[in-house]
């Protein structure tokens, strides 16, 4: 097989276009009906007592990396065809901790926004306004740090080649890392569901 | 709030959540379904799922009518002005996305105007909260190079090592805060 079919120009910019809208309708439909329309269900992620977005999260993760891995070995995908985004580690450091505030500070992630909106949510809308200004704050002022990002940028890397590690086996160790937060996503529910609101 | 007797209501009529329950689908089936929808993008597409980039295109586009040398010079926008949002891959992405949680939330009878908060907070605090979680959200997703679908989905699943470090950030960063927040939400 000859995968990514983008890749190996089997399909062509439009028919990528398509591809988009089917993809994104699945990607909003498990987004939804995973309850990420409430900020409440996301942000209870951060008091313990609803772990739904850690569980749906690594599910995803796992399942994508076991397929994607089962792919490249069974000869089916070209990796190299596969985009990856540059690693800078300070960059997805700060950028990070400030996606991280502004979770908990606005209630949604981007995606999740769009979600909320599509579903009638007004504070989703407002997220989502929040965020086209955000980008065109950081256009304005922040342009050094895009700069900086980018000079700092180790390029693609990923963490079998940090590690020195193969590939499979930290496969494997996802799926068991995984594995072990879910036990915990499930013990933390319990033990802090008096945190629910009633 | 009557025609909502099939499945259990999201929201009460005050406008107010309670977070929860089981009314959603199992997050691990939900997570699988969605696990599959990220593969199969990588294996048509040859990339992850996203969703920074597709506001991106649109506020280079708007700015791009206002001020084009400057959309096409600016190192935050000039990579989003080349592709306005009716050739960008992640534009159609979202426009899908927003279709899907549509659908998705109309047949669960779970479409209905509101404006989610706690119960100790007023509609014009949290509509200002959200805007500014949204601001602040953009520059980190922008710094990053990706938010929690560009970034800790995909690049996670791909085993990226900048992408791990970005999803510990974003679970530090809002463990960090959830303290001081937690009136808004409880």
């Amino acid at each position: 097989m000859n995968l990514p079919l983008y890749g190996y120009e089997l399909i062509s910019d439009a028919q990528g276009l398509l591809v988009a809208l089917v993809l994104g309708f699945g990607f909003g439909w498990f987004l939804e009906r995973a309850g990420f329309a409430s900020a409440r269900l996301l942000t209870a992620q951060f008091y313990l007592y609803n772990m739904s977005v850690l569980k749906v999260m690594f599910t995803a993760i796992v399942t994508a990396a076991v397929g994607l891995w089962l792919a490249a070995i069974a000869g089916w995908l070209d990796l190299s065809l596969v985009y990856l985004t540059p690693t800078s580690i300070g960059a997805q450091l700060l950028g990070g901790l400030l996606l991280g505030a502004g979770f908990i500070i606005g209630g949604y992630c981007p995606g999740t926004s769009v979600t909320a909106a599509a579903t009638g949510s007004g504070d989703g809308f407002v997220f989502l306004g929040g965020f086209v200004a955000g980008l065109l704050l950081y256009a304005v002022a922040f342009s050094g740090l895009e700069l900086w990002a980018n000079a700092n940028s180790l390029g693609p890397l990923t963490l079998p080649e940090v590690f020195g590690i193969s590939y499979g086996v930290l496969v494997l160790a996802l799926v068991v890392m995984a594995a072990l937060m879910f036990a915990g996503a499930e013990w933390s529910e319990r033990r802090f569901s008096g945190m629910r609101p009633r | 709030m009557s025609a909502v007797s099939t499945s259990p209501p999201l929201a009460r009529a005050d406008g107010r959540l309670s977070a929860g329950g089981h009314r959603h689908m199992n997050p691990y089936l939900a997570g699988f379904g969605l696990g599959l929808v990220l593969l199969a993008s990588f294996l048509i597409m040859g990339r992850g799922l996203g969703a920074t980039a597709a506001s991106g295109s649109v506020v280079a586009w708007l700015v791009g009518l206002v001020a084009p040398d400057w959309a096409a010079a600016n190192p935050g926008l000039k990579g989003y002005y080349a592709e306005p949002p009716w050739i960008n891959w992640t534009f159609y992405l979202i426009v899908g996305a927003f279709i899907g949680s549509f659908v998705s939330a109309l047949l669960a009878r779970r479409v209905r105007w509101r404006i989610e908060r706690g119960p100790h907070l007023g509609v014009p605090a949290r509509l200002l909260l959200a805007f500014a979680g949204g601001a602040v959200a953009a520059i980190g997703a922008k710094l990053a190079k990706g938010c929690t679908s560009g970034q800790a989905l995909t690049g996670g699943s791909q085993l990226n090592a900048g992408s791990w470090i970005f999803m510990l950030a974003v679970f530090a960063g809002a463990y960090a805060l959830a303290w001081f927040v937690r009136r808004q939400w409880r």
